[in-house]
């Protein structure tokens, strides 16, 4: 089974990713990566990550968190948080991500607030 | 609570993080060690592990990293060690001011000080760096 796992959905113009699993150094964060960025290529520029099956993230994942944030934005794109656990939270409190991010707990909000 | 001891040498890769992830998960289970502080342990041996395969060693396969797990009534005490040249520690910028909070790395050694108690760092004569980790009970 991998190591993390990614569903994609659309609803509306937003681009919805299913994680669960982990995003840690190698797979994971490499996973992630290689989603984003072909969303991207694929001119899919509003992205919600939904990580409420996301148990553990490691420094590599939350690198890897900061440089898809960085480079959708970058491409005049938004991604956004959806339903973090309470470790994950925890993580970008003390790393400071957590004002960096725009972070939401149920999707309605989530998908409202691209418009 | 007698003391237990878990000493493993591995291969300078990246799956190398998971073995030794898996090794503190066995080690935290014999060993009697809350939830709370398992989280934290684990964070930072896999942060010192990475450091260690990535910086220490740049992931040179004629090269290993030497992990060791001790547990004693007291406290939690880790090491991890490599055969890089090694570094200064405090030259390590602090990934939460702001002109660092966005950058893509930098954040492993910040998470092994925020979750362990003691970490400090040595050469060994003869040649590479300890990491030395202390968590109390």
């Amino acid at each position: 089974m991998a190591e993390l796992n990614i569903a994609e959905r659309q609803a509306g113009d937003v681009t919805v990713l299913d994680m669960s699993g982990k995003i840690t150094i190698g797979e994971g964060s490499v996973a992630l990566r290689t989603a984003v960025r072909r969303l991207l290529e694929e001119g899919k520029k509003r992205i919600l990550l939904n990580l409420a099956g996301v148990g553990y993230i490691d420094s590599s994942g939350i690198g890897e968190l900061v440089s898809s944030f960085t480079a959708i934005n970058k491409d005049g794109g938004q991604l956004k948080l959806l339903n973090l656990t309470q470790k994950l939270q925890d993580l970008l409190t003390i790393t400071k991500l957590l004002t960096v991010f725009d972070v939401y707990e149920n999707e309605p909000e989530a998908l409202n607030s691209f418009k | 609570m007698t003391v237990e001891t878990t000493e493993l040498t591995l291969p300078s890769r990246i799956e190398t993080v998971a073995k030794a992830a898996n090794a503190v998960a066995d080690f935290v289970s014999r060993s009697g060690i809350s939830e709370e502080l398992a989280f934290g342990i684990d964070m930072a041996v896999r942060e010192a592990v990475t450091n260690a395969v990535i910086h220490g060693n740049e992931q040179d396969e004629q090269k290993a990293v030497e992990l060791t797990l001790k547990s004693s009534p007291e406290a939690v005490e880790i090491t991890v060690h490599d055969q890089g040249q090694g570094f200064s520690p405090e030259e390590v910028p602090d990934p939460t001011r702001e002109e660092n909070i966005l950058k893509t790395s930098g954040r492993g050694i910040f998470f092994m000080r925020t979750f362990m108690d003691e970490v400090t760092w040595s050469i060994r004569p003869g040649g590479g760096t300890t990491v030395r980790m202390l968590k109390r009970r």
